[in-house]
């Protein structure tokens, strides 16, 4: 066991080099060069030097006057003695900025993976020990209606019936207001609010994002909970505990629910870098700043310390995730062994 | 140019139409089945016979497919006594493992169901009519008065939990003598032991993936002679098995039965198997009963020609043969059955009377009887 999570370890290593090379090399050859982008402005202002002159002196200044390989060499050696450099757009070091973002994005990851595990598997469960019922169906149709809504469309629907349509008196100023606010993540008189009002405030403007992330996320595991315990419902080993004489609710819950978990904790696990990865629809329609919104931007402004931390970040997690996700594997499943 | 109707094809509205009606008839049956406190009063009955462990009578168990429906038992009936062995021959799909689910009422539902009929199981100071029982006293009867040997052994156990611990389920459940929990251990142990498990204190901590498949089957039979069951159904017990385990678990079973003295329903196409194990034999065939006996009878002098062309095709030891007997031609299409001898087509021994229907069962002894028009003369005798 310990043999084989080195294994993997060292692994990941290798697959971490290569996967971070890629990355680089994209990022340098994006069209929108923070670089070009500085130094036209600064060739622009009066009295000043030409763009190129600014260029080359800016390129030599961010380190963009090596090659691809020798830049990525440099950056994997700061990256493992733990420079992570400063973010250009942001002006901060890199560290900071991503600390400052990432963990209201993990809250809203973690609150969402919960409730999507509470809701889908026994939905799953449900439509597939009822299959071909009106049950069924429905919660089938549902399922397949909330994998094919776009997040954008069904944000709108949401604030238009949540923040419009539906209004409640405001229990400060009694004018009335939308039952869920339209964006952001504090109101205006945050600061003036006690603990647990702060608290609460917060929680108000999360109601509506993690809804959203929440049924655009069920519909996948729900099907794939369904599907799974159709197939072990099937089992001959399933006959056989009803051959027993156990009741129903223990051949469902006890016989088939384990057997349906062995594929299930692949899922999950493969879904731990998701928790940090941040969603970059919801985010920005709420105006919240979280780590999808910000890391987002400093792709398209060409902000290669951030988007590099933020990449290498995300890469470690989907390692670590699929180890994890092994791990579990062998934990659930007698049958697997890791060697 | 007329239109052909192609055989086997069903139009879209067609096939609409049937799983409609299908759906009207098994919503009906499953209604029936799940009603809360059913009266124990509405499936106590009697047996015809007290020295009979099952009656099945009359069976009638169909299968609503949207293709059509299935009638995968038509109309079976026959006793197991208590104590004695009875053997169910007949090729696949004639209905035989259909028979032994109906008594189980382990059916795939919603699409099987037992359409009519009777299945009248002794009790000992009482006898239910399982086609009528409620899930709830159903749950009560399975594993602990009538319980089931499978015929897959590497897929019959879940590959999740340890072998002691699916045994001891058993036991926990239809917990009759009170017992503890290290005596519910002692028990598997015991078990295990009784179906020639040596290693039985490491196999207790096994996974099934761990045993090999003449383990697995030991293991499943371990499984269903928990409870001293007054039933055993043993489907096709042997058949995933190589020969020297094939006669193991054969010597086991028949040690067994007569340690407990329970009955068992054995179901198999295998012959020798049948001559071996069996006191009594019914030969099913396109789910029906062509013939039954016991087994002198069915063996010395088989009667009906499906039975005959079975005897035939069993090598002989010591017998030079060019090659062996096959019977020709296959069983007919279960849906929509026709109205005569279901053998007729395949038949090489057709008498004038088989183009009638469907032949009634003719007594040739106290305990022989067939379905045959060949021996429609004899009746007067």
């Amino acid at each position: 066991m310990r043999k084989y999570i080195i294994k993997r370890l060292l692994l990941a290593v290798i697959i971490f080099f290569f996967v971070m090379l890629i990355i680089y090399t994209v990022l340098r050859c994006l069209p929108s060069s923070y670089v070009e982008t500085i130094a036209r402005e600064k060739s622009q202002q009066p009295g000043s030097k030409s763009y190129q002159e600014w260029l080359d002196q800016l390129n030599a200044m961010y380190g963009l006057d090596k090659g691809i390989i020798p830049g990525y060499i440099g950056w994997l050696g700061e990256f493992f003695t733990g420079h992570f450099g400063d973010s250009w757009k942001y002006t901060v070091p890199v560290i900071d900025k991503f600390n400052e973002v990432v963990w209201l994005s993990f809250e809203m990851g973690v609150i969402t993976m919960i409730l999507e595990l509470i809701i889908a598997i026994p939905l799953g469960i449900i439509a597939a020990t009822k299959q071909y019922s009106k049950t069924d169906y429905t919660i089938s149709i549902l399922a397949l209606a909330f994998i094919s809504l776009p997040t954008f469309f069904f944000i709108a629907l949401l604030k238009l019936v949540f923040c419009i349509k539906i209004q409640i008196p405001d229990p400060a100023t009694g004018s009335m207001m939308g039952l869920f606010p339209l964006t952001g993540l504090f109101s205006r008189t945050y600061n003036q609010m006690t603990p647990v009002q702060q608290f609460f405030d917060r929680a108000w403007h999360l109601v509506l994002p993690i809804t959203t992330l929440v049924i655009i996320s069920i519909g996948g595991l729900m099907r794939y909970t369904r599907t799974n315990m159709l197939e072990v419902l099937n089992a001959d080993y399933i006959r056989t505990a009803r051959a027993k004489g156990l009741s129903e609710k223990k051949v469902i819950y006890h016989h088939a629910f384990r057997n349906t978990l062995i594929p299930l904790v692949t899922i999950v696990g493969g879904s731990l870098p998701g928790l940090f990865s941040g969603a970059l629809f919801t985010e920005t329609m709420f105006s919240l700043p979280g780590i999808g919104y910000i890391s987002y931007n400093a792709m398209i402004s060409g902000d290669i310390p951030f988007s590099m931390f933020y990449l290498a970040f995300l890469a470690i997690l989907t390692l670590l995730g699929n180890l994890i996700a092994d791990i579990l594997y062998a934990v659930v499943d007698p049958r697997v062994r890791l060697a | 140019m007329a239109k052909k109707k192609q055989v086997g094809y069903l139009s879209a509205k067609e096939a609409r139409r049937i799983s409609k009606e299908n759906r009207k008839i098994t919503n009906e049956f499953e209604k029936k089945r799940k009603r809360k406190n059913v009266p124990e009063s509405e499936y106590l009955t009697t047996m015809h016979d007290p020295k009979n462990a099952v009656e099945f009578d009359d069976l009638h168990t169909y299968f609503y497919t949207d293709a059509g429906t299935v009638k995968a038992v038509d109309g079976v009936s026959f006793n197991v006594p208590i104590g004695k062995t009875v053997g169910v021959v007949g090729e696949s799909g004639c209905g035989k493992s259909v028979t032994s689910l109906s008594l189980m009422q382990l059916l795939q539902r919603p699409q099987g169901q037992v359409a009519s009929g009777e299945i009248r199981l002794n009790l000992g100071d009482k006898a239910y009519d399982v086609t009528k029982a409620p899930n709830s006293a159903m749950q009560k009867i399975r594993g602990n008065v009538v319980s089931m040997i499978f015929q897959e052994p590497m897929t019959a156990l879940n590959p999740v939990f340890r072998i002691g611990e699916q045994i001891e389920e058993v036991l926990e459940l239809h917990n009759v003598d009170h017992m503890t929990e290290h005596q519910m251990k002692e028990r598997t142990i015991e078990l295990l032991e009784m179906v020639g498990i040596a290693n039985s204190e490491g196999v207790y901590k096994m996974f099934p993936h761990e045993l090999s498949g003449g383990m697995r089957q030991r293991v499943v039979i371990a499984m269903a002679l928990a409870c001293n069951p007054r039933v055993i159904i043993a489907d096709e017990p042997t058949t995933a098995l190589d020969v020297t385990i094939q006669a193991q678990i054969l010597d086991l079973l028949r040690n067994l039965k007569d340690k407990i003295n329970s009955s068992i329903m054995f179901i198999t196409h295998d012959l020798g198997v049948i001559a071996e194990m069996a006191d009594f034999v019914v030969v099913m065939y396109a789910g029906r009963i062509i013939e039954r006996g016991t087994a002198q009878e069915i063996f010395h002098h088989p009667a009906h020609p499906y039975t005959i062309g079975l005897m035939a095709s069993k090598p002989v030891v010591g017998k030079d043969v060019e090659k062996l007997y096959s019977i020709p031609g296959k069983v007919p299409n279960p849906i929509n059955m026709p109205n005569y001898c279901y053998f007729k087509d395949r038949c090489e021994m057709c008498v004038k009377g088989c183009e009638g229907a469907y032949p009634k069962e003719i007594k040739l002894s106290e305990t022989h009887s067939v379905s045959c028009y060949r021996y429609y003369g004899q009746k007067e005798d």
